[in-house]
């Protein structure tokens, strides 16, 4: 088991990752790929049952779906200092003929990776899906997803968030990135969401919030007992409070970071907020 | 000489559907069917009491099915989905698009009451649109069987491929004339009758058409060849090629507009290979209406009657 200072430090990492490869292309997710770096190091390093190596059919460990594919860049970050490929192919992200495409895909094959993502709104079902399968075949594993909380908005998670309780897919935690950000301002002010977590209990859920979803003892803490609650004829729902940009002072708070790039002067004062740990790709 | 086909006794294609899925059902663990709530309609009933714990009962939430079936892939399922074409593809594009299509997954998508013939339910039912959108999406089989037998037979197929499908049948009854025991194979065209004066490809419900108009035909002294065209993507380039090399000329049949449809996929062939005079015998860039499907495939010509017709123009046009 990795230490907080580890998984702090793989954290100050993925964010000089993420930083680096929006950079380089000048487009890319950086804000809600900065938020969610936490819960990322965490679910890789820690929460998760994981096997060596990639097979897309991933029997006998636990899953991950990332349904708000646009912060790719810490998915692919982590997934690389995990191990599922070489650290330096997120100089790649972006650019033609890499595996590392904008949003992420097994198009390209890229381990780590079982489902395209980026159209919002279709990674519950897929993961509920999953789910299924896993109990079909008599594997106790979980499946973890990650959602945006804009992305609630699409109405098929509605039908997946229905269909999770109605039938007892009770093997899925489902993340929710609860920002309060989207592309045109605050979810406030776009379309309301009103209580999140009123709206998962009334459609038959458990859910457990994490207040300080960028602190990596909190996530492991809610997550941990997101665990105790699977097997309980209930879907899980984590609430994961977040804010967009975390780590780079200027990029905090706002939606302005949502999908645009640092430019020279910007990525070198995120840099020197977040000290190289682990290397540089 | 004319081939002799019998109609063995009309049945409904959704029929054959459902039961080359109750055949699945035994001999293959990792099938396991979806529904949005249509399970008698699309004839998944004998699957469903069989094998409960391989029927995922989704309600009316199509865009769920069409997501839940790529997340059964991971874990080596064989989804098939049942719902009507409608809510099986123009509904569900996008969630088709990027979670099967793109992402490669093993999703067998099933639909039942495709084209003008379901008749009665009208123009909101009635998808003539579904061939084109499916044929477009890279990697996508698109297969449409002609009768009860021939749609069994594809069902079964398509579970040995690796990759996703679209299967299109129909609810009406029709002739149902192929052989018990035919194999299918994945864009293999199937040659029903030798001409030399014109040829006619049919795909779904108008094969059984254009071997009526074969018949008439012939009694007018007019000599035409018929090629079942049951899989339309890929389609068989050298069966309509080899053909139209022998008869210098082409009728399309389908039961779905002429644009995006069977029809403009021959073209294609022909256009870079073998320019040759072509009609279409589909709808022409419009919604159906209510009516018994007869009186729908008349007033749409989408008949014997409409082959005869096309194929005696597009003759003079050689």
């Amino acid at each position: 088991m990795a230490s907080t200072q580890q998984l702090n430090d793989l954290t100050t990492q993925v964010r000089r990752d993420i930083l680096r490869m929006v950079h380089k292309v000048n487009s890319g997710h950086p804000g809600g790929s900065l938020g969610c770096a936490e819960f990322f190091v965490a679910l890789y390093n820690e929460i998760m049952e994981r096997k060596e190596g990639f097979d897309m059919d991933g029997k006998n460990e636990d899953l991950f779906f990332l349904s708000n594919g646009h912060i790719s860049p810490v998915y692919y970050s982590v997934l690389a200092r995990a191990g599922y490929f070489p650290v330096d192919e997120l100089n790649t992200f972006r650019l033609i003929d890499s595996r590392l495409q904008g949003h992420p895909t097994t198009h390209e094959g890229l381990p780590g990776i079982r489902i395209a993502s980026g159209s919002l709104g279709q990674g519950m079902s897929v993961a509920i899906g999953a789910a299924e399968a896993k109990k079909l075949n008599k594997d106790n594993h979980l499946i973890y997803s990650l959602h945006g909380d804009g992305e609630l908005q699409e109405g098929q998670n509605w039908e997946a968030i229905m269909y999770a309780a109605a039938n007892k897919v009770d093997n899925l935690i489902a993340t929710v990135d609860l920002n309060g950000q989207q592309i045109d301002g605050s979810t406030d002010q776009v379309l309301n969401l009103g209580s999140v977590r009123a709206k998962f209990e009334a459609f038959g859920w458990t859910v457990v919030e994490i207040e300080n979803g960028n602190n990596i003892e909190a996530i492991l803490e809610g997550m941990t007992k997101a665990k105790t609650l699977t097997g309980q004829e209930k879907p899980v729902c984590v609430l994961l409070k977040t804010v967009m940009g975390n780590g780079v002072d200027f990029m905090m708070h706002t939606h302005a970071w949502h999908g645009k790039a640092p430019n020279d002067e910007q990525l070198e004062i995120g840099l020197n907020q977040n000290p190289e740990t682990l290397g540089d790709y | 000489m004319t081939k002799t086909y019998t109609n063995t006794g009309s049945k409904d294609t959704r029929s054959g559907f459902g039961a080359g899925l109750t055949e699945l059902g035994k001999s293959n663990e990792n099938v396991v069917a979806l529904c949005a709530d249509l399970t008698g309609s699309l004839k998944m009933d004998d699957f469903k009491a069989n094998h409960p714990e391989r029927f995922f009962q989704v309600g009316i939430a199509e865009a769920n099915m069409i997501g839940m079936a790529a997340g059964l892939t991971i874990g080596g399922k064989i989804p098939f989905t049942g719902t009507f074409a409608n809510f099986s593809t123009g509904r569900v594009y996008d969630q088709i698009r990027q979670s099967v299509a793109y992402s490669g997954k093993n999703v067998k998508i099933c639909a039942s009451h495709a084209g003008i013939t379901l008749g009665e339910d009208g123009a909101t039912h009635q998808i003539l649109e579904d061939i084109g959108l499916m044929k477009m999406l890279p990697g996508m089989v698109v297969i449409n069987p002609c009768d009860y037998n021939q749609t069994k037979a594809a069902t079964i197929a398509i579970a040995e491929y690796e990759g996703p499908v679209y299967l299109r049948f129909g609810r009406p009854k029709v002739a149902n004339f192929t052989p018990e025991d035919q194999k299918f194979e994945i864009g293999k065209a199937l040659h029903l009758q030798s001409g030399t004066d014109v040829t006619i490809v049919a795909t779904g419900h108008l094969v059984w058409e254009a071997l009526e108009a074969a018949k008439t035909l012939n009694e007018k002294g007019i000599s035409a060849e018929v090629i079942n065209i049951h899989t339309i993507k890929p389609l068989d380039d050298k069966a309509i090629l080899d053909s139209v090399t022998k008869t210098g000329c082409i009728v399309t049949a389908e039961e779905h507009n002429y644009l995006g449809g069977l029809g403009e996929s021959v073209a294609r062939i022909l256009a870079q290979h073998k320019p040759t005079p072509q009609e279409f015998i589909a709808t022409n860039d419009t919604f159906g209406e209510s009516g018994t499907p007869a009186q729908l495939m008349d007033k749409y010509g989408l008949n014997a009657e409409a082959i005869v017709k096309a194929s005696e123009k597009v003759i003079k046009r050689k």
